[in-house]
Formats: C-alpha cells, sequence, structure tokens
C-alpha cells in the first residue's frame, strides 16, 4: 500500500482481542523481517498493559481494501433501501415487545 | 478509473475538515497538508526516541530494583510511542528507514528539550514531571486531532504518558522527604529544567509562522501560548505541594485574567538549542547514529533468515 522501496522489512497490520468474547481489532502497524517477529513486535508495542489475549498480525500488502475514490458508487447499493432498518416499519405504540 | 477534478477533491477535503470528521490515509488531501504532517509526525517520533536517551542514562544507576524497573517501562514506552508515529508518518507515504537518516544527518529535528543533561537522579523525576507534563498538555489536544492515524497514535501515547508523570512527581515526594541534600537536588533540577520545559511548547504566537495554517486544517488545537499557558497553571499548585520554588521572580497569580503571570523564556536560547548549539545536541545525534550503525547486522541478519525460512516453506511445499 505504501513505497518499500529503502525498508528493511515488510509492514504488518495488527490486530488485537482485547478479552474473549470481543472481536479482533485494528490497533496499527509495525515492521517485521518475518511472521514470528511481527507477533512478537505487536506484543511489546500493543500490549505492554495487558490489552490483548490475541493477536493478528496481517502483511499489508496481501489485505484488500476498498478505494476511498470510489467510495460513494461502491457503497450505493446500500444507500437507497431504507427499508432494511427496523425504523422504516410504522407500528402503534401500544403493541408491546416490538 | 476516472481523475477527479481537483477542485471537487479540494471541497470534499475541505469540508472533512469543516465537518470535524478525520482525514484518513488514501483520501485525496493537500501536498502542503501532506507535507506538514509528515514533518511534525517524523519530529514528534524523533522526540520520542532521542528522548530514550537523557532517561535511559539512569537505568543502571537507579537507586533501587523499583526505580530500575519503573525507569526501564517508561524508556519502552518512549521507543513504543516512536514507533506508533513512524507507523502514522508512513501512511502518509513516509519512508521509516528514510526518517531515521533525515533523523541522523540533522535534516529532521526533535524536542529541544533532549538536548539537556540529565545530571542527577532528581532530573529523572523532573523530566517525568515537567516534560511529560509538558508533553500531556501537548498532547491530549492532538487527539483530536483532524488525521486519523496521528490522533489514534496519540490515545494511546496519552494513555501511557500519564504513569510518565506520575512516576516522576513521586519519585520528587521521596525525595523531598528525604535529606537536606536531596531537596537541594530536587530545587537545582527544577530551576535547570523550568525554562526548558516552558520552551517545549514552541516560539510565541506572534513568532510561530505555521501555526495558523496548521490551526486551519485542525491539525493543531490550542496555539503555543494557550498550551504553555495551561501548563504552568497546571504546574503551579503541584510544585507548592511538592515544596519547591519555580525559578521565576515574575510569576504570580493574575485574579483578573484567572491565570498565572509567568516571565518569557529565554528565546534567543530556544533558536540556537533548535538549530544545533544546545548541550548535548551532538551527543544524541552521536549515540543514536551508533545504535543504527551498530544495529544493522542484526537487521541484515533478520532478513536473511526471514528469506531462508520463506525458501525453505516454498521447497517443502513443492515436495
Amino acid at each position: 500500500m505504501s513505497p518499500t522501496s529503502k525498508a528493511e522489512w515488510p509492514l504488518y497490520e495488527v490486530f488485537v482481542r482485547g478479552k474473549r468474547g470481543l472481536n479482533h481489532v485494528h490497533v496499527g502497524s509495525l515492521r517485521a523481517a518475518d511472521d514470528d517477529m511481527a507477533l512478537l513486535h505487536a506484543r511489546d508495542l500493543y500490549t505492554r498493559r495487558n490489552e490483548g489475549v490475541s493477536i493478528w498480525a496481517v502483511r499489508s500488502d496481501t489485505i484488500a481494501a476498498s478505494a476511498p475514490d470510489e467510495k460513494d458508487p461502491f457503497f450505493a447499493p446500500s444507500g437507497d433501501k431504507v427499508y432494511r432498518h427496523p425504523t422504516f416499519y410504522d407500528i402503534p405504540d401500544d403493541v408491546p415487545h416490538i | 478509473m476516472q481523475e477527479t477534478p481537483a477542485s471537487m477533491n479540494t471541497s470534499v477535503f475541505e469540508d472533512t475538515i469543516a465537518r470535524d470528521q478525520r482525514i484518513e490515509p488514501r483520501d485525496w488531501m493537500p501536498d502542503a497538508y501532506r507535507a506538514t504532517l509528515v514533518r511534525q509526525i517524523a519530529q514528534h517520533a524523533h522526540s520520542e526516541i532521542i528522548g530514550m536517551q537523557p532517561e535511559g542514562e539512569w537505568i543502571t544507576r537507579a537507586p533501587s530494583l523499583r526505580r530500575k524497573a519503573i525507569l526501564f517501562a517508561k524508556v519502552q514506552d518512549e521507543a513504543g510511542h516512536g514507533l506508533y508515529l513512524y507507523s502514522a508518518a508512513e501512511t502518509l507515504g513516509a519512508d521509516r528507514t528514510d526518517m531515521t537518516e533525515r533523523l541522523i544527518d540533522g535534516r529532521q529535528k526533535y524536542s529541544s528539550i533532549f538536548n539537556y543533561p540529565t545530571r542527577t537522579f532528581a532530573d529523572v523525576g523532573v523530566i517525568g514531571w515537567f516534560v511529560d507534563g509538558a508533553a500531556i498538555c501537548n498532547q491530549v489536544p492532538l487527539c483530536r486531532t483532524s488525521y486519523g492515524p496521528y490522533g489514534r497514535a496519540m490515545v494511546r501515547v496519552c494513555k501511557e504518558e500519564s504513569f510518565h508523570q506520575r512516576q516522576g512527581y513521586e519519585l520528587l515526594l521521596t525525595m523531598m522527604r528525604g535529606t537536606d541534600e536531596q531537596r537541594a537536588m530536587v530545587q537545582d533540577a527544577v530551576d535547570r529544567w523550568w525554562w526548558p520545559s516552558l520552551m517545549m511548547f514552541g516560539p510565541p504566537d506572534d513568532d510561530s509562522p505555521n501555526s495558523a495554517r496548521s490551526m486551519a486544517w485542525g491539525i493543531k488545537r490550542h496555539s503555543n501560548d494557550v498550551l504553555r499557558q495551561r501548563f504552568v497553571d497546571m504546574t503551579v499548585p503541584q510544585a507548592e505541594k511538592l515544596g519547591v520554588t519555580l525559578p521565576d521572580p515574575g510569576l504570580r497569580w493574575n485574579e483578573e485574567r484567572g491565570h498565572h503571570d509567568f516571565s518569557a523564556p529565554d528565546w534567543d536560547e530556544l533558536k540556537r538549542v533548535v538549530s544545533g548549539d544546545g548541550p548535548c545536541n551532538a551527543e544524541r545525534i552521536a549515540r543514536r547514529r551508533a545504535a543504527h550503525e551498530e544495529g544493522a547486522w542484526v537487521r541484515r541478519a533478520a532478513a536473511a533468515h526471514a528469506a531462508k525460512r520463506t525458501a525453505r516453506s516454498r521447497r517443502g511445499a513443492a515436495a
């Protein structure tokens, strides 16, 4: 994604699961020579204070991302479908539990 | 993909800033916005990395295992802060190796504060109290800076910085409960670090040429003088509680303004230190350069090891 001309090690994106039951969340990136080193660096860099119970380190150049320039057309299909939201439907106030 | 007209890009960017939303890495942004951010974030990252030195010098000489462990953790945090910030700069297209080279060639700067020497262990406490306190004043508003990755890095940094300030103040409280000699060490460190700490906020507003543009872009949220005032107001009662005197005869509460009045630091000194002529500039850069050069074989060995393992697993897969 970013130019890596002079960089000696590839870029990794780091995802941390804060505790059991939560998703892994992107916390930042780092450089490492290989996957094992990426995990060790991620531990030292992003979980020095018990911030996580599980780490994913993913090579940044393997991530497929939507392009910001195509934002509007790309996400357009969901833009005009208000009927996908519960608030679209009129239900009388006195109907319970709905 | 069709070219977007430049005017449309500009209006989307300005609209995003006006709505107080964040600019993200692959969004269009003006070249000057990108350049300003790269300069500021690189300078900030370099400050964290160089900032490991003045305190790192005291790790082997810390007076107890407790203080040693604390100082180790703090210096490790500074390294971490530098790495968060280098990552943020990389999202703007800056190259990490290139930034390190610019630092050791003197083409990129770092905070002037780290060009002052740490003469006694009381300096470690005063750095935590003043320097990290000033850094918190600067960094808390940066959590809301307009560039997403920079703001997110600052959130992480600010969470950790609070421990830095508190350990420093606690260290000083402990020394103030000690001998007369220890109390004198604390006062001496306060005397030496007060003015350089005030300079950390940069030149006064009427002599800060890039401030207005950075504020308009939402990179900066408050002016240098506003943040400096905030730091003084925050620190005065802490100094009273500690029992030290801040070395400014002009320092007094101004009822009308609701703030403390204080004297101006020696701005010529700031200019000298920033331009390379401070007490420790040469030493700091030489140390950073040596670490970079002495670490070169480790970086090469790790890369060679990774390449070998990749080749081996390819052969394994082919067999």
